[in-house]
């Protein structure tokens, strides 16, 4: 299931390129991308050795996103905020965008909530990663698998 | 011309969980676009913002260009004394613009 799931995904995105290609005559040439190893190396600047497990994040995120300079998403971790247990911070990251990092939100028990929204921009057809430090040192993720149709980054300025 | 937007309720009772909405005028500029004559566009983002409640930081962001022009940011925190709110952001070339709200806490 998950790989025909996948398959499906990575086709739409194809398809979903090859449209936004057939309609542009100009050959853009893309900056450098992130590649899955630069996300790699990103995490582990922020987790260090530790073991990142799934789960208590939630990434509110379009699956499937018309323009990729203007993408709403919102982070929210399962924590009772409290001084023995809360988030300490959320660090959002992208496989395909020039930079893996997206950005790094510091927040502590006084913020009631862990929940923080913002707007990102994503180059291409890419999986987002979204990552929680809490305060027992314990790092909680989700991963997200979006499809863009519009890249960011890559237009020509005027 | 920089300007900010901020969203924070007047009043609070003691104890409520409140939501902060900010959003800051800037242009993100990446440094990975190139102009038609295949110049790179410098890069000119806000790298860095902070949010202070009486003087003591509740919240604070590490942005990159991969954040979207204009960046919005929202994130909670809980009502416990009347005061102020103050916001900073801090950026390339030498971009520092800082706002501030007041809250009642009844």
């Amino acid at each position: 299931m998950a790989d025909t799931d996948h398959t499906r995904r990575t086709f739409l995105g194809l398809a979903g390129g090859a449209a936004v290609l057939g309609t542009v005559p100009v050959v853009i040439v893309r900056p450098v991308e992130a590649t899955p190893a630069m996300l790699q190396t990103a995490i582990r600047n922020v987790v260090g050795e530790a073991n990142v497990r799934t789960g208590k994040v939630k990434l509110d995120i379009p699956p499937l996103v018309e323009n990729g300079n203007t993408v709403p998403m919102t982070v929210s971790v399962a924590s009772p905020m409290t001084a023995d247990d809360h988030v300490k911070s959320i660090h959002v990251f992208n496989e395909k965008n020039p930079q893996p990092n997206i950005g790094n939100f510091h927040l502590g028990p006084h913020a009631g909530r862990a929940q923080i929204s913002t707007r990102i921009r994503l180059a291409d057809s890419q999986k987002v990663v979204v990552i929680a430090r809490l305060s027992d040192d314990t790092f909680w993720s989700a991963t997200v698998d979006i499809v863009v149709t519009l890249a960011a980054c890559t237009e020509e300025v005027i | 011309m920089p300007s900010a937007l901020i969203n924070v309720p007047p009043k609070a009772k003691r104890g409520d969980v409140i939501e902060i909405k900010t959003l800051m005028s800037h242009i993100m500029e990446t440094g990975y676009r190139h102009t038609a004559s295949g110049e790179v566009v410098p890069r000119d983002i806000i790298t860095s913002f902070a949010c202070r409640y009486n003087g003591t930081e509740i919240f604070r962001a590490d942005l990159y260009p991969a954040i979207a022009a204009n960046p919005f940011i929202s994130f909670f925190t809980t009502a416990t004394e009347s005061g102020k709110f103050e916001f900073e952001w801090i950026g390339d070339k030498g971009f520092s613009e800082t706002a501030s709200a007041s809250i009642t806490v009844e």
